[in-house]
């Protein structure tokens, strides 16, 4: 089995099977959707906030097990935490989370959830870009 | 003007026994290089692997007569130019054509492109109407959204069954008001491996006074393809999926409509007089290439035809159907598959399928672990993943190199991968 130990993690494969904050919000304070158009992943984060935090968050969507690992991680790690945070988030931070390396096509699977978050949270007109590239 | 060179002799395609697939598979360099973990390649209908002729060929071009053609009249550039039009020559004659309906382009997108724009803006306007087919791949869906923004013209579609055919008593009723100007279908299926009615298609078309237009992207590299039997007005292929270059395509289009037709490029070759008020066009085919050509990739191109007419394509379909077959049943003993697709009696050599609930890209990453190479997505052909109310699909495809033992190693992946995501 230590092949696919590189690439899907125990905690990787825990967080597809098992996802955190997965779901919708029914009043949410931003929502935002976006989509990989090189494979069809789909995303949707619903967030609530609170006095500048974010309360609630949750993500829906259909995806490989890379980006739903990465959703379900990212909202984990956030949901608490003040919005300003979301916007200081990093690739980096995204790759440290899986804990794994990718080739330039599954990057875009592990970045898509990052990108959905960053965009709601500056709100896509001000957003200044995911830089998706390895 | 270089007229082409008569074309060497090749031994005229006669009855003759099945290639073996090991020996053909010897040929290929990338197929048999050392490496930690022999690669299966099953992407064949993404691109096919290049034997050592066509590598040979193209390196024998850049080191021995590397020069521009139709231009310099010293012997090198002379020879290359008789190499690149003697390409178009053995290209034409292995789809039935006359050479001079035979015009080189980087790829088949850029052959529809080149009939969207130069026979579409010439010939269509408001209230024109263009039948094209769900399982259309975007290379010949885009260019016509385009087209149909700037023009105003309307888009028709052939539906596809629940098994992933044309539903071809669509078809009379989208012709009916004799407002259809062109239809444009594919040969056979880059993810379903149909293969399409086109001769019937294109018969109900012409009563109807509309042309034809066959991407041939997946046919002409797997099957005898003669433009003439098939009784289509426009063919688009592509070099690289027949195991020649990546750079070099084709269109094929019946002369009078080609003769008529505008330029696509201006610039060089592609003009007969230049003053500085205007031009006078070439004359076919070289009034649509502009600029210095893929003059390598061609001479690629006519090994990778010499290679395709040594094995016959009879022989080269009867191998993919077969191994279409095996794959279909082999892969039906995975608990979970679902193969997307008509039956074996009417696909290619392509396998799409999904694996229960686990993703396509996390099927592929698995299988890739144990070097297997499948393709995983919409393949470029998203209306008919909606079609099919599928996200996404994995998809194994075949060559004249793959045996047997590819499927074997696949549907082991595939149990695999089960296991990792149960």
């Amino acid at each position: 089995m230590g092949e696919w130990d590189e690439l899907y993690r125990e905690n990787i494969l825990d967080h597809y099977k098992h996802p955190r904050c997965r779901g919708t919000l029914e009043h949410p304070d931003i929502t935002y959707e976006d989509a990989n158009p090189l494979c069809g992943d789909q995303l949707r984060i619903d967030i609530a906030l609170k006095g500048g935090k974010i309360e609630q968050i949750r993500h829906s969507g259909h995806g490989c097990s890379i980006s739903q690992a990465a959703a379900s991680m990212l909202c984990e790690r956030m949901e608490g935490r003040a919005l300003e945070e979301v916007k200081a988030l990093t690739r980096e931070d995204v790759l440290e989370l899986l804990g794994i390396e990718l080739g330039p096509v599954r990057l875009k699977c592990a970045l898509l959830a990052l990108k959905t978050l960053k965009a709601g949270a500056y709100g896509i007109t001000q957003w200044p870009g995911e830089e998706e590239t390895a | 003007m270089p007229t082409p060179p008569a074309g060497t002799t090749i031994a005229a395609a006669t009855s003759r026994g099945r290639f073996d697939p090991r020996e053909v598979r010897g040929r290929f360099p990338l197929l048999t290089a050392k490496r930690e973990r022999p690669l299966v390649y099953l992407d064949s209908a993404a691109t096919s692997q290049k034997p050592e002729s066509v590598l040979a060929a193209m390196d024998d071009y850049y080191r021995r007569y590397n020069a521009n053609i139709h231009r310099g009249i010293y012997a090198i550039a002379e020879e290359a130019t008789a190499a690149y039009e003697d390409a178009r020559a053995r290209l034409a004659r292995f789809i039935g054509a006359p050479w001079r309906e035979v015009i080189f382009t980087r790829n088949s997108t850029e052959s529809i492109n080149l009939v969207a724009y130069a026979w579409g803006r010439a010939n269509l306007q408001r209230g024109d109407a263009v039948v094209l087919t769900v399982m259309e791949h975007h290379s010949n869906l885009v260019p016509w959204h385009i087209l149909a923004a700037e023009r105003g013209i309307e888009l028709r579609f052939i539906p596809v069954t629940d098994s992933g055919e044309l539903e071809l008593e669509a078809l009379p009723g989208l012709l009916a008001d004799g407002r259809v100007r062109l239809v444009g279908v594919v040969h056979i299926s880059n993810v379903l491996g149909t293969v399409n009615p086109v001769e019937e298609i294109a018969r109900q078309a012409r009563a109807a006074g509309a042309l034809t237009l066959v991407d041939a992207s997946q046919s002409v590299p797997h099957m005898p393809v003669d433009v003439k039997a098939l009784g289509c007005d426009f063919l688009a292929l592509t070099g690289h999926k027949m195991l020649g270059p990546t750079g070099i395509g084709a269109l094929w289009g019946r002369r009078e409509l080609l003769e008529a037709m505008p330029p696509f490029l201006g610039g060089g070759e592609m003009i007969c007089e230049v003053k500085l008020e205007g031009s006078k066009w070439n004359e076919l085919p070289w009034k649509f290439e502009a600029g210095t050509m893929a003059i390598a990739e061609a001479v690629g191109l006519r090994a990778a035809v010499a290679f395709c007419e040594e094995l016959g394509m009879e022989q080269v379909f009867e191998h993919d159907r077969e191994l279409a077959r095996y794959a279909l049943e082999r892969m039906s003993e995975v608990p979970g598959l679902r193969i997307l697709g008509p039956h074996a009696e009417k696909r290619g050599g392509v396998v799409a399928f999904e694996l229960g609930e686990v993703h396509p890209h996390d099927v592929a990453t698995v299988l890739d672990h144990r070097g297997i190479a499948v393709r995983a997505g919409h393949h470029c052909a998203m209306p008919l993943h909606d079609r099919l109310g599928v996200h996404a699909s994995a998809r194994a495809s075949f060559h004249c190199y793959s045996v047997r033992e590819d499927v074997d190693a696949l549907v082991e992946g595939l149990h695999h991968a089960r296991k990792v995501f149960d």
